[in-house]
C-alpha cells in the first residue's frame, strides 16, 4: 500500500510539473525524513518553509510552488539512501525546480550533494551539521571535493556545524565537573563526526577519555555496553547520535544499570520524540542536549516574529529546527527576489550564483553570511536539559 | 567494579536477554519442525504482541484502573501475568489465522513459495505496526508520530535487589524473565512429551503422511503448533517490553533475526536447541560487548554461528537431516 501511495505521488508530481511549465512558475522542494520518529521535527520544519513562501507570495508575478518530499522509508523508519538518491534524480529532471531544501541527516546529503552539484541546482540544508560535508580536514582526504564534481560550491547550510557543537559539548562537560568521559557514536556520518570532534576537544581541555565505541542502533538494549562504561569509571557519557539511532534506549539503560553519570547528546536528539522515547524520568537532571541555536521561544528580532507567527498559524510550539526550515527557504527566496529586482532571469544558474553571494542576511537567526565553504557565519549554540518533560536552555554560547 | 562483579553483571544481562530470544526462537523452531516453513513473519508477530500489550495498558490507564505515571513505584505482578496471557492469546490466535489464510492453501507448494509468502506477511505486519503506532492514545504519544519508539511504562518496581550500594545490579525484571520463561519452557516440554496432542506433533514432525495414516488429524496438530508458537511470541513481547521499556514497529526484525539465529545455532526443529541457542546468543552478545567491543558484536555472533554450522551442520542439538523423497 505504501508503494502504491508513493506511485500516486510520483504521478501527481508529474502532473504538477507539466502545469508548472505552462504557468511559468517557480518550484522549490524539500527532501526531509517524513516517515519515522523525526516526523514531528520535520513537520515543524515544513511548516517553517511554508510560512516563508507565504510571506514572499509571488516573484515577478510567478507563483512559488512548493513540494514536501520524503527521504525516509517505512522499512527503515529513518532516512533511506535509495529514496534520497531518487529524490535528487527527480529534482534534477524537473527543470522548474530551482532550489532543493534538504536534507535533515548529514548521511543523506552525502548522496544527493554530488548529484545536485553536477546539475547546478542549489541545495540549502536546514539541519546538516557534519563538518566534513563542507570543510577539508574533518573526514576523508577527498572530502569535501568529492561532493563538488563541478568544482563550484552549490551546497549551503544555515546551521552551525559540529566542529562548533562538539567543542561546546566538551567545554560544557568540563564545566559540570566531569573528569572521565566515555564516548559513544551510532556509526553514522553525523554521529561519528560529532563524537570525533567532542573526543578531540575533550582531550585538548584535559578530560580523560576512558573509552570509545560504536553502538548498534538496532539493538534491543544497551545494558551490557553501559556495564562496560560503569566499569571504566566514567562520570560522563557522550553519545553522538539521534533519536532515530536509539538515544532514548541508551538513556534508559544508563538509569537501569545504575550508572551515575551525566549524558550529553547532540542536536539530533533536540526534539520532543527523544523525551518521549527515553521517558522524561530517565533524562531529568542528568541529560544535556546541545543545539546549534537558541530554543524557539528565546529567539529575538525577526526570530521572535517568526515564533509568534508560527504559534498563530499552526497553534502549537515549533520544534527546534522549524526556524531553520524557515530561514533556508527565506534565504533562497531573498536571492530570487534580488535577481528579479535586477531584471535578471530566474534560472538554476542565476539562483545558485545569487545564493552564494548572500552576505549580512538579516533573518530570523540574526545577521549572518555564507562563507567560502557555503557554511553560515552564525555560531550561536545552546546547551539544554529536560525539565517537567520539556527542553529548557541552561546555557547559550554566542 | 571488580572484574568478578563485571562478569556476574554481564552473565545476568546475557541470560535475561538470551531467555527472551529463546522464547521467540521456540516459535520459529516449532513451526519449522512441523511444516518445514521458516516463518519469517514470526518476529513481526512478536512486535504486534508488544503493541497489543501497550494498548491494554493504555486502555486500563484511560479507564482509571492504572496510574500510568506512577507505575514503576509498585510491582504489579497481576498485570504482568495478565499481559503475558493476553498478548500470548492474541499472537497465538493471529498466528493460527495467518496460517489458515496464507500458508494452508500453499501447504503442497514448493517450500520457496511458502518462504516468500512468509516474507510478504512480515511486510504486511510491519506496516500494520506502523499504523497501530499512530493510535490516538496517551501511551502512543497521542498518535502524533506513528513511527516513533514508544515508551512502555514500568510494570515492576526497579530498585536493586542486592542493595543500593552493590555494584552488581539485579532488578525484579531480571528475575521476572526467569519466573515467566522457565515454567513456560518446562510446560511446553511436558506438553510435547506427555500429552496426546504433543505426541501427535512429534509424529507429524517425523513423517506427516504416516502420521495421517495412523489417524492423527495433522491439520489440528499444525493449528496447535501455530497457536503455541504464537503464544510464546506474545509472551516474549511482554517480557521484552518489561525488560527494555521501549517498543517500536521495527523491533520484530532484530528480535526475529536473533531468534532465527538461535534456532539455527541450536539445531532448527529442536526445542531444547532453540532454548540453548537463545541463551548462548544472549551470553555471547553480553560478553562481546564487554570484552571485545560492541561494534564487533554482530560479527562475533554470526562468526560463531558460521563456525558451528561448519563443524555441526545441523546445529548444536539438531538431529541428522532425514532424506525426504
Amino acid at each position: 500500500m505504501l508503494q502504491f501511495a508513493r506511485l500516486t505521488t510520483v504521478i501527481g508530481s508529474l502532473a504538477i510539473a507539466a502545469t508548472a511549465f505552462a504557468a511559468d512558475s517557480i518550484k522549490i522542494i524539500s527532501s526531509l525524513p517524513r516517515t519515522g520518529s523525526a516526523n514531528a521535527q520535520t513537520t515543524s520544519m515544513v511548516n517553517g518553509i511554508k510560512m516563508a513562501i507565504a510571506e514572499v507570495g509571488t516573484i515577478n508575478g510567478a507563483t512559488i510552488l512548493y513540494e514536501d518530499w520524503d527521504d525516509a522509508s517505512a522499512q527503515r523508519g529513518n532516512w533511506d539512501p535509495a529514496v534520497e538518491a531518487a529524490n535528487a534524480d527527480k529534482a534534477i529532471a524537473d527543470k522548474s525546480i530551482l532550489a532543493y531544501i534538504g536534507t535533515y541527516n548529514s548521511g543523506a546529503s552525502k548522496i544527493s550533494m554530488p548529484k545536485l552539484n553536477a546539475a547546478g541546482l542549489v541545495m540549502v540544508s536546514p539541519a546538516n551539521t557534519a563538518p566534513n560535508l563542507t570543510k577539508p580536514g574533518f573526514g576523508e582526504p577527498n572530502e569535501p571535493a568529492v561532493y563538488r564534481p563541478s568544482g563550484k560550491i552549490s551546497y549551503f547550510r544555515v546551521v552551525p556545524t559540529d566542529d562548533v557543537q562538539g567543542a561546546v559539548a566538551a567545554d560544557f562537560a568540563k564545566e559540570t565537573g566531569a573528569k572521565k568521559v566515555f564516548v559513544l557514536n551510532d556509526r553514522e556520518v553525523y554521529g561519528k563526526g560529532v563524537a570525533g570532534v567532542f573526543e578531540k576537544h575533550a582531550k585538548e581541555i584535559g578530560l580523560e577519555i576512558v573509552g570509545t565505541d560504536g553502538i548498534d542502533a538496532k539493538a534491543s538494549n544497551y545494558k551490557s555496553v553501559v556495564t562496560k562504561i560503569k566499569q571504566a569509571g566514567a562520570d560522563l557519557v557522550y553519545f553522538g547520535g539521534t533519536t532515530q539511532t536509539n538515544a532514548g534506549q541508551l538513556a534508559k539503560d544508563i538509569v537501569t544499570v545504575g550508572l551515575k553519570a551525566r549524558l550529553i547528546v547532540p542536536d539530533g536528539c533536540y526534539e520532543q520524540a527523544f523525551i518521549e522515547a527515553a521517558g522524561a524520568k530517565a533524562l531529568e537532571g542528568r541529560a544535556f542536549i546541545t543545539f546549534g541555536g537558541k530554543e524557539p521561544k528565546a529567539l529575538t528580532g525577526k526570530g521572535k516574529e517568526f515564533y509568534e507567527n508560527y504559534k498563530k498559524t499552526y497553534g502549537g510550539e515549533p520544534e527546534g529546527y522549524a526556524v531553520y526550515g524557515y530561514e533556508s527557504a527565506k534565504v533562497v527566496l531573498a536571492a530570487m527576489q534580488n535577481i528579479a529586482k535586477a531584471g535578471g532571469k530566474l534560472t538554476r544558474e542565476s539562483v545558485l550564483a545569487e545564493v552564494a553571494k548572500t552576505k549580512d542576511f538579516s533573518g530570523a537567526l540574526g545577521t549572518w553570511s555564507f562563507d567560502a565553504n557555503g557554511d553560515t557565519t552564525n555560531r550561536t549554540m545552546s546547551v539544554n536539559t529536560v525539565k517537567d518533560g520539556k527542553f529548557e536552555t541552561v546555557k547559550v554560547v554566542e | 567494579m571488580t572484574p568478578t562483579e563485571v562478569f556476574m553483571q554481564q552473565v545476568i544481562y546475557g541470560l535475561s536477554n538470551g531467555m527472551i530470544i529463546a522464547l521467540v526462537a521456540l516459535g520459529y523452531t516449532m513451526v519449522y519442525g512441523i511444516v518445514e516453513l521458516i516463518n519469517f513473519a514470526h518476529g513481526d508477530l512478536f512486535m504486534l504482541g508488544g503493541f497489543f500489550a501497550l494498548t491494554i495498558v493504555g486502555a486500563l490507564g484511560a479507564a482509571g484502573v492504572l496510574d500510568i505515571a506512577h507505575m514503576g513505584d509498585h510491582s504489579n505482578w497481576l498485570l504482568l501475568f495478565g499481559l503475558v496471557i493476553a498478548a500470548g492469546v492474541f499472537c497465538g490466535g493471529l498466528n493460527v489465522a495467518i496460517d489458515r489464510v496464507v500458508y494452508k492453501p500453499m501447504r503442497k507448494s514448493p517450500k520457496l513459495t511458502q518462504l516468500v509468502a512468509a516474507i510478504g506477511v512480515s511486510f504486511i505486519i510491519v506496516n500494520l505496526g506502523l499504523f497501530w503506532g499512530g493510535a490516538p492514545m496517551e501511551v502512543f504519544g497521542g498518535g502524533n508520530a506513528a513511527a516513533a519508539s514508544k515508551d512502555f511504562p514500568e510494570i515492576l518496581e526497579g530498585s536493586n535487589l542486592l542493595g543500593e550500594n552493590s555494584n552488581v545490579v539485579l532488578r525484579l525484571e531480571d528475575l521476572a524473565i526467569f519466573i515467566v520463561t522457565i515454567p513456560l519452557m518446562i510446560g511446553l516440554t511436558l506438553f510435547v512429551k506427555k500429552t496426546r496432542l504433543g505426541r501427535g506433533m512429534r509424529a507429524t514432525a517425523q513423517n506427516p503422511v504416516a502420521a495421517q495414516l495412523m489417524g492423527i488429524d495433522t491439520d489440528r496438530v499444525i493449528s496447535a503448533t501455530f497457536l503455541i508458537g504464537g503464544f510464546l511470541g506474545g509472551a516474549a513481547s511482554v517480557m521484552w517490553s518489561l525488560y527494555n521499556n521501549t517498543i517500536s514497529f521495527q523491533m520484530g526484525f532484530r528480535a526475529g533475526m536473533d531468534a532465527f539465529t538461535a534456532a539455527v545455532l541450536g539445531g532448527i526443529g529442536s526445542m531444547p536447541g532453540a532454548m540453548l541457542g537463545g541463551v548462548l546468543i544472549g551470553l555471547i552478545r553480553a560478553m562481546s560487548d564487554q570484552y571485545i567491543e560492541t561494534r564487533w558484536t554482530n560479527v562475533v555472533v554470526f562468526g560463531v554461528l558460521i563456525l558451528i554450522l561448519v563443524f555441526r551442520p545441523s546445529g548444536l542439538l539438531g538431529l541428522k537431516q532425514r532424506e525426504k523423497v
